[in-house]
């Protein structure tokens, strides 16, 4: 998407609500499933520790390992994709989630980044995340997603 | 101004959904390199910017010394939760309902 040999994306998001609120809401799968397309985040969040993103019906389409971890602040995740063969062999990318107060929000910026130009991961990454940050500012702001997909 | 306003502010533009447009082609750029395919100052291209960011519909970080430049689309995605997707759901339920009638299953 970028120039040079690596592909990227930053997307931020201000949402009014605490970092320790916010933090618990990207580390738990019983939120994360609430507004992530039912995808539960699982890892035991310590540095190291592994990482994974798993559907409902039990498929595991995202794997990988904490690089980084500084709760409420900061994390870094090496995110391999598993699921589709073409993005698979692209080899893993790093997403960055910091988390910094601003007055009575909470900036959120999400960096996900891989080391080859033109990647089909980072493309088909960055059309997932617009929506997730819309309903996770949503659920955090008002207790619910603005529009459930029913 | 609230956020809604920087945002339909920062839209009402011209020059400015162009520059949107040059960082969704191509995302992460300079303002050297915006300024290269614009039929604009770069003071102008550095104002516009400014606007863009303010509503953050452009997000700057810093690799090494270079300032970068990325599209952010997430309070796009706000306007169309708050402004198009309602009006979708009639047309989404009616489609649902169609399926529902031709597959011949009343619960579906």
């Amino acid at each position: 998407m970028n120039a040079g040999n690596r592909s990227s994306f930053v997307y931020v998001i201000f949402i009014r609500t605490t970092p320790e609120a916010l933090w618990q809401a990207l580390t738990e799968p019983e939120f994360t499933r609430k507004y992530w397309f039912g995808v539960s985040v699982e890892s035991g969040w310590e540095k190291g520790s592994a990482w994974k993103l798993a559907y409902p019906d039990g498929r595991v389409t995202d794997t990988g390992e904490i690089l980084e971890i500084d709760p409420p602040r900061r994390m870094v995740i090496r995110w391999q994709h598993e699921w589709m063969p073409e993005l698979k062999a692209e080899g893993p990318a790093r997403c960055t989630i910091e988390l910094e107060p601003v007055g009575r929000a909470v900036k959120l910026t999400i960096t996900h980044e891989i080391d080859r130009p033109d990647s089909g991961l980072i493309k088909a990454v960055s059309g997932g995340w617009p929506r997730i940050l819309s309903n996770l500012k949503s659920l955090l702001e008002t207790g619910e997603i603005t529009l459930p997909d029913k | 101004m609230s956020d809604a306003d920087l945002l339909f502010k920062a839209l009402a533009d011209r020059g400015r959904r162009k520059l949107m447009d040059r960082l969704h082609a191509n995302d992460g750029q300079t303002l050297g390199q915006l300024c290269r395919h614009l039929d604009m100052t770069r003071q102008g291209v550095t104002q516009h910017l400014a606007v863009l960011e303010a509503a953050n519909l452009v997000v700057v970080t810093w690799r090494g010394r270079e300032k970068l430049h990325f599209l952010n689309p997430v309070p796009l995605q706000e306007i169309y939760d708050r402004w198009i997707r309602k009006f979708e759901r009639p047309r989404l339920a009616a489609l649902r309902d169609l399926k529902r009638r031709l597959e011949g299953d009343p619960k579906g």
